[in-house]
């Protein structure tokens, strides 16, 4: 049996008396990138919210490492080694950059990156590095999101829409420098809109769709016939 | 010179005003919350450096080295036991629930000390001044407003320069992504409460040497305090400083011209700041 890192079963979410997620199963396994793609409000983004520990959910529905951690406070989830870049970036604008590299670090987990590292691979943060994260531009305020989870040296770290709101030229650099960042023994799962970027950086995908999965398979064996039908539900 | 005497006497006591102003400020900042409360603790830390000061028969000043952690570990065990389950995106439960304290701490500090009047007695502190171009100031005024400066300078030191302030910004600016940062805003809430409230150790003390004080008179500290914070500007502590020192001023200012007017000046230069400038007058917009 693989090692796995993350185990879903049968994972449900709520807002409120919305149900966002219908019974997801999933599997992650050590040292692979996974990518979920979907239309708006298939449940991509609450899915790492529920694995990252903002959403409650039944304990044994998300299994990490092998250990219950459904039901855990995101601070403790934070500090096993899961990291998520959010949505949006989301930096804290009263921090400045360096101080937002910093404070991903806090968790105290030892591994490969630090803020050294981190300037090595985006250069151009260690220029600004006492400037407002406000100031900067979307594509480094991406950079900053991506090294701030990097801090964490977490052992899964989850990316939501990175590409979103960025220039293609500045998604393109992003992505290159994906392969090094996860190549380091990281689980990496990506949420993507951009299909074709998806399926090229990942080895393997789910699609979901109004909160269930309806595609899953190896990210080079898929048609687009398939994920078509799988991302809008039509045949 | 009369009138110059005014406004230094008043700029004097506006450091006492940034003391009672600092805390709220501080816990409105980290968490938004508006503590109805804020002026009976404030009292509550008199009362208590009142009796570590009979009990012990130390100097009220040494009496901070009880009452300050004292009202840390209260604002922390406060925090995390009650005002944390009020906090939401709705800012009426703290309101009503502070308000409640506030009427809980009241009625205590009546049973136990009864209404009458109660002053610490500092000595020598009390009256002793010092005479500086032709100005006869109090020592007690200007240790008042020495340590304001101090504790404003921490605060900002300690929000600017350290992990602890760091956290605070991070999860004032966003509760959710400060949780993945692997901090517990229950935690850190409670931390910003014990700080507030060191801060307000300190400040009940020093009120309580300044002048007599009695269960009742939480609330006008509580409104000198919400003044200072908002002439200043929310979210900026040197701001709230600067704010407590022209409230202090127009008060003293208003008692020269009649005795009468020394609070109603105060509230006016408020009102007419406010009018103006509604965001104070040194706002740090952040987010």
């Amino acid at each position: 049996m693989p090692d796995m890192v993350l185990e879903i079963r049968g994972l449900d979410a709520h807002y409120g008396d919305f149900q966002a997620l219908y019974g997801i199963d999933m599997t992650v396994a050590r040292g692979e990138m996974l990518a979920i793609i979907g239309a708006n409000g298939a449940g991509k983004t609450t899915l790492l919210r529920s694995i990252s520990g903002l959403m409650k959910n039944g304990n044994d529905q998300i299994r990490y490492n092998g250990a219950p951690i459904g039901a855990m406070r995101a601070d403790l989830v934070a500090r096993l080694g899961i990291a998520l870049v959010p949505e949006g970036r989301q930096l804290f604008p009263s921090l400045s950059v360096e101080e937002n590299l910093v404070i991903g670090g806090q968790v105290g987990r030892k591994g490969p990156w630090s803020l050294s590292e981190i300037y090595a691979l985006f250069p151009i943060l260690k220029e600004r590095r006492h400037q407002p994260s406000t100031s900067l531009s979307g594509g480094q305020q991406q950079m900053v999101a991506i090294g701030r989870a990097l801090m964490a040296n977490p052992d899964l770290i989850l990316f939501d829409e990175i590409s979103l709101g960025l220039a293609p030229v500045i998604i393109k650099s992003i992505y290159q420098a994906l392969p090094n960042i996860v190549g380091q023994g990281m689980t990496a799962l990506i949420v993507e809109q951009d299909i074709a970027r998806a399926l090229s950086v990942s080895s393997r995908v789910y699609c979901l769709q109004e909160g269930r999965v309806s595609l899953e398979g190896a990210s080079g064996g898929i048609s687009r016939a398939e994920i078509s039908r799988a991302y809008f539900g039509v045949t | 010179m009369e009138w110059f005497n005014a406004v230094v006497q008043g700029a004097l006591l506006g450091g006492l005003y940034a003391l009672f102003a600092a805390g709220l400020s501080l816990i409105f900042g980290v968490m938004r919350l508006v503590n109805i409360a804020h002026g009976d603790l404030i009292v509550l830390a008199a009362y208590l450096g009142l009796s570590v000061t009979l009990v012990l028969g130390i100097h009220p000043l040494l009496a901070l080295i009880v009452v300050v952690p004292a009202m840390a570990v209260a604002g922390y065990i406060l925090q995390r036991g009650i005002l944390n389950q009020t906090l939401g995106q709705d800012l009426l439960p703290p309101l009503l629930v502070t308000f409640g304290l506030s009427v809980i701490i009241q009625n205590a500090l009546l049973e136990i000390y009864t209404a009458d009047p109660q002053k610490m007695n500092a000595g020598l502190l009390e009256t002793a001044s010092v005479s500086l171009g032709g100005l006869s100031l109090g020592v007690l005024p200007l240790l008042t407003f020495a340590v304001a400066v101090l504790v404003i300078a921490g605060l900002q030191w300690t929000f600017y320069r350290t992990a602890l302030g760091r956290a605070f910004r991070a999860v004032s600016d966003n509760q959710d992504i400060a949780q993945l940062m692997g901090l517990n805003r229950h935690h850190i809430f409670g931390l910003s409460m014990a700080l507030a409230l060191a801060v307000t150790a300190i400040a009940g003390i020093l009120l309580g040497i300044r002048t007599s004080f009695d269960p009742s008179i939480g609330g006008g500290r509580l409104i000198f305090g919400f003044e200072a914070v908002i002439i200043g500007g929310l979210g900026n502590l040197w701001g709230t400083l600067a704010g407590g020192v022209i409230l202090g001023v127009a008060q003293t200012i208003g008692a020269k011209i009649d005795p009468g007017w020394q609070i109603l000046s105060g509230h006016l230069v408020f009102l007419i700041i406010l009018a103006v400038r509604p965001n104070g007058l040194f706002p740090r917009i952040s987010g």
